[in-house]
């Protein structure tokens, strides 16, 4: 950030997105963007009532099975993470 | 031939130009081409001497837009320099200025050393006070106190038995008394203080005048006393030193045993000044550091009792020089200001040299003599004392020494980019000043160094200096240590020529510190209360509430456990003041940690049996807790009652007091709740008021005022008689508290529910009318206010009649202010209650005293008469009518007043009963006015202006434009040149009155004439108060409306080329205005015409117009989008930063306002325009380009911009992916949830799985 815009409506703005656990930065891995995009779908699944209707006939299994598979698959909805370069 | 060749040639000309005027945007030669202002009077004079517009017509036509008037010019640096003007930015000033004796007396406040932490899991040492010793300490001082007292009540005694024999000359000081302060257990030898005894309704008697003990912060008010005169009597230069020295030992005159000896102490030709004698105790031995700072001298009460003693803190005793003012105790202004005074005398009466002499006389003619031999050159011994810098140590002369680097009003430079020091601070930071190497240094000495650098920077230093100076303390704060921080900071914070700003920036160190230091800070607790406490009663609110956050804050870091013990001792300490301070600090506490926490504390407090003091301040806290958190203690109420409720029996009378105040505010502030909780107390408080007199029935009353409205209508209807004789009885004391708290108490008792008019009519008026409406009650602000409440309160029981019935005749009184009282009254009772209840003879008394009341004022401040009769006229109504003739003469008479303010009033009087007039069908006598009032408006007073135009819009408003006189085409064109007047209060009521007109009746006036006035409108635009901005804006609507949008806009247009940007501004927002009231087809082809002018101004100009007008438009822009892309699409690839920040918010409100309205194709198109700017770097394009963006995301759906956005999410350079991400990131705050369909495929590989299939599933 520059020192010009420290003080202006951007940096709260991105003082906001900041706060908020699915934003991104620059340097966020592919991995770390997919478990994100992950849990946000499967929370939006939970959310509607509609879609965990849908999925439910298309998997033939009960709407609160649906949805806890889905709470569970939140934990680590695309495996381990990859070890780090860098590290 | 050739003549008509020239004539055809000519008619030519000028039909090519009407061609050419046609074609082109232009003024309307016809109005524009000569001067404007013809045939006008150009402004109407504000003040006395002539205004002349040359220079301003000359401006005016080469802008073609008009400059502010010279007026205006001359008004404009009002805002600086006064000091008077009540609102603004004061000059900063120093907190003990605006502080009372009572508040000074923080300064007396010793800063305690540390104490122990008894948390850490060590045995204290020897040298660590523990919470047992400060026990000690505090017990052996009241010991002391009471010893004292005694003494002193002997010598009194003894002296006053010496005096009934002798009839000194010579009296005691006698003291001013109250039987307020006369308490039953102590005699009262009680210090009258400035504030009412009411605030502090605890002070310890006795004590007042012990304690006083100046520090040498407030020695320059030398307390006037009988010993003094001796002093006063030397005539030597050097008096003037001992005044800032002298303790209070004169201010006891009477009891100071030791007075002989006085005038046994060494004197120095009469300058050597006592300095008592401290007590030594271990409080003396304080870390050096400290001891400088300590304002002690004579802070114990012992001082005043051993002045016997040779001087041993020499340190105040000689003249101050520059070079040793950091080695003294704090140095007060008074102080400083003496010493420069003093050595500009001396400069100037310094013996002449020999070369001056020589430079003096002629050379010739005159012979240097030699001296005679026996003379010996005298100096007087006290101009030669004074001249001698003493260094400290040394009580008695020294030899003095050349100090070369003597310093004399030139501040030194500061070494090291330090900032400025004010000659108070070199005491605190003069050993920065020292340019000692840092490295010899020890680790401690270079931390301190670093600490008062840090501070001086805070206190003194510019913003960015100070900023990064309070970040570093914070940061570092554990690092330096709780101890070398506190016992820097707070010995600043007792200073006494502290300033508002200097505390403020001194008390958020602390704050920060705090944070940061948590449990460390538990030896400092008491340290930092004794300064914090003061800013608990400081006067101002911001300071009261930063006090309360620190002290929050650090009993949250120290623990309940600690913040009692460092309290503790202080409970019963002997000094009210101080015992006043810690009450509120234990509210904050309970505040911060619970109140269920402090319980147990309290109840064993209230219950001390060893000193009335501790239960006192126990009732005390609980009061302050109440007033503190208001209805959060309902769900304590009833322990926090049953804690306090015995000291309503209590022995001493202070206690039953504040017991009750306390009940007092408990119920206040649990209102309407809780009355159960009082259940217990209502019983001693219904005794106590039989019993008890003065004072402590005063509180006892107060208590039961605010319980009784928590009662049930039965119950209060049963106590409000049982209360009621004791109030009646006391409605003739004399005492203004009492007063106030009477009727305080009338007005709750009478607004509760069981209470019946009947018994209020027979029991209660007759007394009240007769012992309360007198004049004497007008003359005190807070008495005058209290009674029309109450008597309002009445009313609203027993009716109007009643109440206006007892008083009206007074509105005929010959006291003003006793007038203004009943009319605030009568205003008030009748404004809510109606005037139905007034019979035709009441009514008839009622107008004649009104009318009287309103001729006769005098005095100026008073809107009173006004509302009133406004008011009652207003609820009058049609019954007025056989007055109205009556009421109008008097308006013509004041109108014609010469006083201004009685003309403004008259004006006012028009538009309050205007809407009457109409009721009455006095249209004729309102048409009257309307010419009159339109004849006084060359009025030169702006406010009476502006009233005379709020009365003549109540009039047009009222009767309508058709029937208005004058008629509306003559009024208007008088209204234009009134519209360039400055005054907001004129500007304000004229464009009411035009927009009025221009809404209602357009018709009347000539196109001309509004074209006129759109001009002075612009400049209107800009008007700091904004509901002069909107009545333009809302104007230039209904004009354009009115006469057509052509002719306006064609001079809007024209104003776009004016080099003021706040003039084009206003211009884009009165276009964008027109475009919406007359359609924007009406006005988008012109403008968009304009933007082929080459200059920047202008294209910006109307790129900000589209901007505005899109906004406005909202969904109406769907029809126009098409037609202005191509616009957009050239000022989004203009080189201009400007043009692509405009154009970039146009197609933000663009697309919001046509958002699902079936335009994506054209904002898609857009987009690709907006989206190569978000790398600009300008934080004003950034953003404007952003929020563009945001607009997409609306108008076309998360998911097309979530496409733009993918192409640089992991791009290989950093910075795109910066720009990129915060793209997505906004992106995804506003639609998560729209997302989840639109994300890219992933896909798995070897480790993990990124596809989401359940996105394919399909039924």
């Amino acid at each position: 950030m520059q020192a010009s815009d420290r003080f202006n409506i951007n940096s709260q703005l991105e003082h906001l997105q900041a706060k908020y656990v699915g934003t991104g930065h620059a340097d966020l891995t592919r991995f770390e963007w997919a478990v994100n995009i992950q849990r946000d779908s499967y929370a939006s699944y939970v959310g509607h009532y509609p879609m965990l209707a849908y999925f439910a006939i298309a998997e033939n299994e009960s709407i609160g099975r649906e949805r806890y598979n889905f709470m569970q698959k939140m934990l680590l909805p695309c495996g381990l993470p990859p070890e780090r370069e860098d590290d | 031939m050739d003549d008509e060749i020239q004539k055809t040639q000519e008619e030519r000309k000028k039909m090519e130009q009407q061609l050419a005027s046609m074609n082109k945007v232009t003024f309307d030669t016809e109005f524009y081409s000569s001067d404007r202002f013809e045939g006008y009077e150009k402004s109407i004079a504000v003040n006395d001497d002539e205004d002349t517009f040359d220079t301003e017509n000359e401006v005016a036509k080469k802008m073609a837009s008009y400059t502010a008037s010279k007026q205006f010019f001359k008004e404009v640096p009002r805002g600086g320099g006064e000091d008077d003007e009540p609102t603004g930015f004061n000059k900063p000033g120093k907190i003990i200025d605006r502080e009372d004796d009572y508040r000074r007396r923080r300064l007396n406040r010793v800063i305690s050393p540390e104490r122990n932490d008894p948390f850490l899991d060590k045995t204290p040492g020897p040298e660590v006070r523990t919470y047992a010793d400060v026990m000690r300490e505090e017990a052996l001082k009241r010991q002391k106190e009471e010893l004292m007292k005694e003494i002193a009540k002997k010598k009194k005694e003894e002296q006053e038995k010496a005096a009934d024999k002798k009839e000194e000359v010579e009296k005691p000081a006698q003291k001013r008394r109250n039987r307020w302060d006369q308490s039953q257990d102590e005699g009262g030898a009680k210090k009258a203080k400035a504030g009412s005894d009411w605030d502090l309704p605890d002070s310890t008697p006795g004590i007042g005048r012990w304690d006083a003990t100046p520090t040498p912060g407030r020695i320059g008010d030398a307390t006037p006393s009988v010993k003094k005169n001796r002093w006063d009597e030397t005539p030597t230069p050097g008096r003037v030193a001992d005044s800032d020295a002298t303790p209070a030992g004169g201010a006891t005159p009477g009891a100071t045993p030791a007075g002989m000896s006085w005038d046994a102490t060494p004197k120095l030709a009469g300058l050597a000044t006592p300095t008592p004698k401290r007590q030594r105790s271990r409080w003396d031995e304080t870390p050096a550091t400290m001891g400088s700072a300590t304002p002690m001298a004579g802070a114990t009460p012992a001082a005043a009792y051993t002045p016997g003693v040779t001087p041993v803190g020499g340190v105040e005793l000689a003249t101050p020089t520059p070079g040793a003012i950091n080695l003294r105790g704090p140095l007060t202004p008074e102080q400083y200001n003496l010493m420069r005074w003093e050595k500009d005398i001396e400069e100037r009466n310094r013996p002449l040299t020999d070369e001056e002499l020589d430079a003096m006389f002629p050379q010739e003619g005159y012979k240097i003599l030699d001296p005679p031999a026996s003379y010996v050159p005298i100096r007087t011994p006290a101009r030669k004392l004074l001249a001698t810098p003493t260094p400290i140590g040394t009580p008695l002369y020294s030899i003095p020494e050349e100090n070369r680097g003597q310093q004399f009003d030139v501040p030194k430079e500061m070494p090291g980019g330090l900032p400025f020091m004010k000659p108070e601070d070199y005491q605190y930071f003069g050993s920065l000043l020292n340019e000692e190497d840092e490295e010899e240094l020890s680790p401690d000495e270079q931390k301190e160094r670093k600490i008062m650098k840090l501070l001086l920077k805070v206190k003194n230093g510019t913003p960015p200096q100070r900023k990064t100076a309070l970040r570093q303390l914070t940061d570092k704060a554990r690092e330096f240590g709780a101890g070398p921080l506190f016992n820097r900071i707070l010995p600043l914070l007792m200073q006494p020529t502290l300033e508002d700003q200097e505390r403020h920036l001194l008390v958020k160190v602390i704050d920060r510190v705090l944070y940061k230091l948590d449990e460390l800070v538990r030896p400092y607790v008491h340290k930092i209360l004794v300064v914090i406490e003061p800013l608990l009663i400081d006067e101002d609110y911001y300071a009261r509430v930063e006090g309360r956050e620190i002290i929050s804050n650090l009993s949250k870091a120290a623990g309940l456990a600690t913040m009692i013990a460092a309290m503790r001792p202080d409970i019963d300490n002997i000094d009210e003041y101080v015992r006043n301070t810690t009450a509120r600090a234990f509210s904050v506490v309970a505040s911060a940690l619970g109140i269920p926490a402090l319980l147990p504390f309290l109840k064993a407090v209230c219950q001390s049996k060893k000193s009335w003091q501790a239960r006192h301040t126990g009732i005390k806290i609980v009061q302050q807790i109440a007033i503190l958190i208001g209805c959060a203690v309902l769900p304590h109420l009833r322990s926090l009652v049953e804690i306090i409720e015995h000291g309503l029996n209590d022995e001493n009378q202070k206690v039953r007091t504040i017991t009750a105040l306390s009940l007092a505010a408990l119920a206040e502030a649990a209102a309407p709740y809780g009355i159960e909780s009082f259940d217990s107390v209502l019983k001693p408080l219904w005794k106590g008021i039989r019993s008890h007199r003065g004072k402590v029935l005063a509180a006892f009353l107060k208590a039961i005022g605010f319980i009784i409205p928590l009662m049930d209508a039965v119950y209060a209807s049963y106590y409000t008689k049982e209360v009621m004789v004791v109030l009646i009885r006391e409605f003739q004391s004399p005492d203004e508290e009492m007063k106030k708290i009477v009727l305080k108490v009338v007005k709750q008792c009478v607004s509760t529910e069981g209470v019946e008019p009947d018994y209020i009519r027979q029991d209660i008026l007759p007394e009240f009318f007769r012992n309360f409406w007198v004049r004497r009650m007008a003359l005190d602000r807070r008495n005058y206010k209290q009674l029309v409440e109450t008597t309002v309160e009445i009313a609203n029981k027993v009716g109007v009649a009643d109440i206006v019935g007892r008083i009206v005749e007074d509105l005929k009184d010959e006291s003003e202010p006793y007038r203004r009282m009943v009319m605030e009254t009568i205003e008030k009772v009748v404004a809510n209650l109606g005037a139905s209840d007034i019979d035709s003879r009441l009514e008839e008394l009622l107008i004649d005293g009104i009318l009287y009341a309103f001729q006769e004022q005098t005095s100026d401040d008073a809107n009173v008469m006004l509302n009133g009769f406004g008011a009652v006229v207003n609820a009058l109504g049609q019954r007025v009518k056989p007055y109205l003739p009556q009421i109008c003469g008097t308006i013509k008479w004041r109108l014609n007043n010469k006083s201004a303010k009685v003309r403004q009033q008259a004006a006012d009087l028009i538009s309050r009963i205007a809407v009457v007039m109409k009721q009455c069908g006095e249209e004729q006598l309102m048409g009257h006015l309307g010419v009159v009032l339109y004849e006084y408006l060359g009025e030169e007073y702006p406010e009476v202006l502006g009233s005379i135009l709020g009365a003549l819009k109540a009039i047009v408003n009222v009767i309508g434009m058709t029937k208005m006189t004058p008629p509306i085409k003559d009024l208007l064109p008088r209204l234009t040149p009134i519209l360039k007047n400055r005054h907001e209060k004129v500007q304000e009521n004229c464009i009411d009155l035009v927009g009025r007109i221009a809404d209602r009746g357009a018709e009347f006036v000539p196109a001309r004439e509004w074209m006129r006035i759109c001009f002075e409108l612009l400049e209107m635009l800009k008007a700091h108060k904004k509901g002069i901005r909107r009545a333009t804006v809302n104007t230039f609507g209904y004009i354009a409306k009115a006469i057509g949008p052509q002719d306006v806009l064609a001079t809007l247009l024209n104003n776009l080329k004016v080099q003021e940007r706040q003039n084009r501004v206003c211009t884009t927002v009165a276009i964008a205005i027109v475009a919406e009231t007359c359609s924007p087809f009406t006005v988008l082809p012109a403008l968009m015409n304009e933007y082929r002018v080459p200059e920047l101004n202008v294209q910006n100009g109307v790129l900000k117009s589209l901007s505005f007008l899109f906004e406005y438009i909202g969904e109406m822009g769907k029809d126009y989008i098409y037609a202005v892309t191509p616009l957009l699409e050239d000022a989004l690839m203009d080189r201009d930063l400007v043009h692509r920040q405009t154009a970039a918010s146009a197609v933000k409100h663009m697309a919001l306002g046509v958002a699902g309205l079936g335009c994506e194709d054209a904002l898609v198109h857009l987009l690709n325009y907006v989206w190569p700017n978000i790398f600009e770097t300008s934080p004003h394009v950034i953003n404007a380009v952003m929020e563009a963006i945001e607009g997409m995301r609306v108008a076309l759906g998360a998911a097309v911009v979530l496409n733009y956005c993918l192409q640089g999410l992991f791009h290989p350079a950093r910075k795109v992916r910066e720009v990129y991400w915060k793209i997505y990131n906004s992106l995804y705050i506003g639609a998560q949830d729209a997302l989840v369909a639109s994300y890219p495929i992933l896909e798995d590989d070897e480790n993990n799985v990124y596809s989401r299939p359940e996105l394919n599933m399909f039924i």
